[in-house]
């Protein structure tokens, strides 16, 4: 009304730009500037990005601490592949087989974390980490229940029906949903439950249903993240769900910061360019180095930079407008 | 100081309680009317906190009953024990550190209608001015009196009708225990039932209506505050004359 202009809110700017640079990648990509292999590996980053938020949202808000998330990864990759290649491909049976994903990732979470959550202990770790076991085992010999899930050959003739663009779009739902459920008075809940459960339960929370809610729903976004996988990689070999896959999205979420979007954004996308990166550039026998680089990192960043990446801040447009203002 | 009612907020019979082999309370038994202060008093190891954690279903009781305005609670979680209108205030405080004051408030009043929890803040505030003050200020960076304070205002969003506090003068410089202690006697004023564990014998025989002595698992002596302050036992074990 008065001469000042009104200025854009940080929402909306933030989506602007999101825009903008969807459509800059999609011109480079369909321009073939950037050419297909980084295209899949820009997906893989989005899809890291979708299962490792939903870790921060187990682990970084709840704080329970799960070694088990790539075997939820795989339920979600396997229960989709096996939707669409029964019912034939096409984006529908894609979106069916993405629902059942995490429909099912979910629900083997919601099982497992009803009786070990009432614990007030860390019995979740141990017990994420014998379920990863034992999944890893049963992908290895699911053949023989399912012949077309091919056992430890792994699942081929999987349509590729995911692309960048699918990625994106789900990475970007996943972020808005995970940011509007951590600023509301769940996400609080959730929070307190990290900070004390004691005094969560003193002040009537229901700290079981909320590590429940918290371990479910993180579950069920490595459920999607396998989902989007299995459609983008179009083969599935039980060997890319195992152990060291749960601690590679675990590096993710403690390098961005527990209980921080934005550092698990960034920091899902510069894992997984480093690392195929280093592919390019390194001699093939430096693949075995791995598993020495992994722990290096960790124990820098633990000294240098213990919060991780973002400390559990986010970037201003992500934070809710009350805590804007404050800071 | 004479507002007890024959109204029985909550009544405590038998109560056992065992962590593993160990037995921490053999059998105790206790009552709080409505407007009362009444306040456990014992040495570190007396089984004060387990007697809390007990009415407020953070631990389980092996054996007795508790009953809340007459119903049932024992073997009731925590959270929904709450809901009845009965909070603690833990032992330590235990505040959210990493949140702001406001954000720990909220929690307080979680339960709660939302509309009415700006309301209960201002009626908090009048008896903890001080943190109206630093609600933007994240917990971790108050002092030792101003948690304590955080933690009283937390539990009183609730709304609670009985609040109980484990050891609230723990740590904390003599003016600051006289400070809490009258606010704690200004909170019961305005209406609500207050029990209260405490080493700091004079003190909580000072704010207290009525007593219960507590050694090694079992109320060994109970009386209003002016008979127990006459009391031969209790002023030479807990008020050192
Ligand atoms: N979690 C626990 N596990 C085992 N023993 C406990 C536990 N908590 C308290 N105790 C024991 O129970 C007894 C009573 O402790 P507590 O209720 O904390 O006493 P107070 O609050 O009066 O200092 C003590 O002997 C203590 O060692
Ligand atoms: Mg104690």
């Amino acid at each position: 009304m008065t001469g000042t202009r009104r200025r854009l809110s940080p929402g909306w700017l933030a989506l602007i730009v999101t825009v903008l640079a969807y459509a800059a990648l999609q011109t480079l990509m369909s321009t073939k500037v950037i050419n297909p292999y980084w295209q899949q590996v820009a997906g893989l980053a989005g899809i890291m990005a979708v299962s490792a938020l939903g870790l921060n949202l187990v682990y970084g808000y709840t704080g329970q601490f799960s070694l088990g998330h790539a075997a939820f990864y795989g339920i979600g990759a396997y229960a989709s592949a096996l939707v669409t290649r029964s019912l034939g491909p096409s984006i529908w049976t894609l979106l069916l087989g993405i629902a059942a994903g995490a429909v099912i990732a979910g629900l083997v979470a919601f099982l497992i974390g009803l009786p070990i959550l009432r614990l007030r202990s860390d019995y979740l770790a141990i017990a994420t980490l014998g379920f990863g076991i034992i999944m890893k085992v049963l992908f290895d010999n699911s053949d023989a229940v399912i012949p077309m899930m091919g056992g430890s050959a792994g699942m081929t003739g999987i349509a590729r029906l995911t692309n960048f663009a699918w990625v994106f779009v789900f990475a970007l739902g996943a972020t808005v949903v995970l940011r509007n459920l951590v600023f509301s008075s769940v996400g609080r809940a959730l929070v307190s439950v990290r900070e004390d459960e004691l005094a969560a339960e003193a002040v009537g929370i229901n700290t079981t249903k909320y590590k429940t809610l918290g371990f479910t729903l993180g579950c069920m976004y490595a459920g999607v993240a396998g989902a989007l996988y299995a459609h983008l990689y179009a083969y599935l070999n039980p060997f890319n769900f195992d152990f060291l896959k749960s601690i590679d999205v675990l590096l993710v979420v403690v390098l961005g910061g527990l209980g921080s979007i934005s550092g698990t954004l960034v920091a899902a996308v510069a894992w997984t360019f480093l690392l195929e990166g280093l592919r390019v550039a390194l001699p093939a026998s430096i693949q075995d180095w791995r598993m020495v680089i992994y722990p290096l990192v960790m124990v820098v960043f633990m000294i240098f930079r213990p919060g991780g990446l973002f400390s559990g801040t986010e970037f201003g447009f992500l934070k809710p407008r009350s805590a804007r203002r404050r800071t | 100081m004479t507002q007890q009612s024959n109204g029985v907020l909550l009544s405590v019979k038998d109560l056992v309680v065992s962590y593993g082999a160990i037995r921490a309370l053999h059998g105790i038994s206790f009552e709080v009317g409505e407007g009362e202060v009444v306040t456990l008093i014992g040495a570190n190891g007396a089984g004060k906190s387990t007697t809390l954690n007990a009415v407020s279903g953070l631990v389980r009781p092996s054996g007795g009953e508790i009953r809340f305005l007459g119903r049932r609670i024992d073997g009731k979680p925590g959270h929904a024990i709450v809901r009845l209108g009965l909070t603690q205030v833990p032992e330590g405080r235990r505040p959210f550190l990493g949140m702001t004051v406001r954000e720990n408030l909220q929690l307080g009043a979680f339960n709660r209608p939302k509309s009415e929890i700006s309301e209960t803040m201002d009626r908090v505030f009048k008896s903890f001015p001080r943190l109206k003050e630093r609600l933007g200020q994240t917990a971790g960076t108050l002092s030792g009196g101003e948690l304590q304070m955080l933690a009283m205002a937390r539990g009183l969003m609730a709304r609670p009708r009985l609040m109980m506090l484990d050891e609230p003068s723990m740590g904390l410089s003599p003016i600051l225990v006289q400070e809490i202690f009258s606010i704690i006697s200004e909170i019961n004023r305005q209406g609500t039932s207050i029990l209260l564990v405490e080493q700091n014998a004079y003190m909580a025989l000072r704010v207290a209506h009525r007593v219960y002595v507590l050694e090694t698992g079992e109320v060994v002596l109970s009386g209003t505050a002016a008979e127990l302050r006459e009391s031969p036992r209790v002023k030479s074990a807990y008020l050192g004359e």
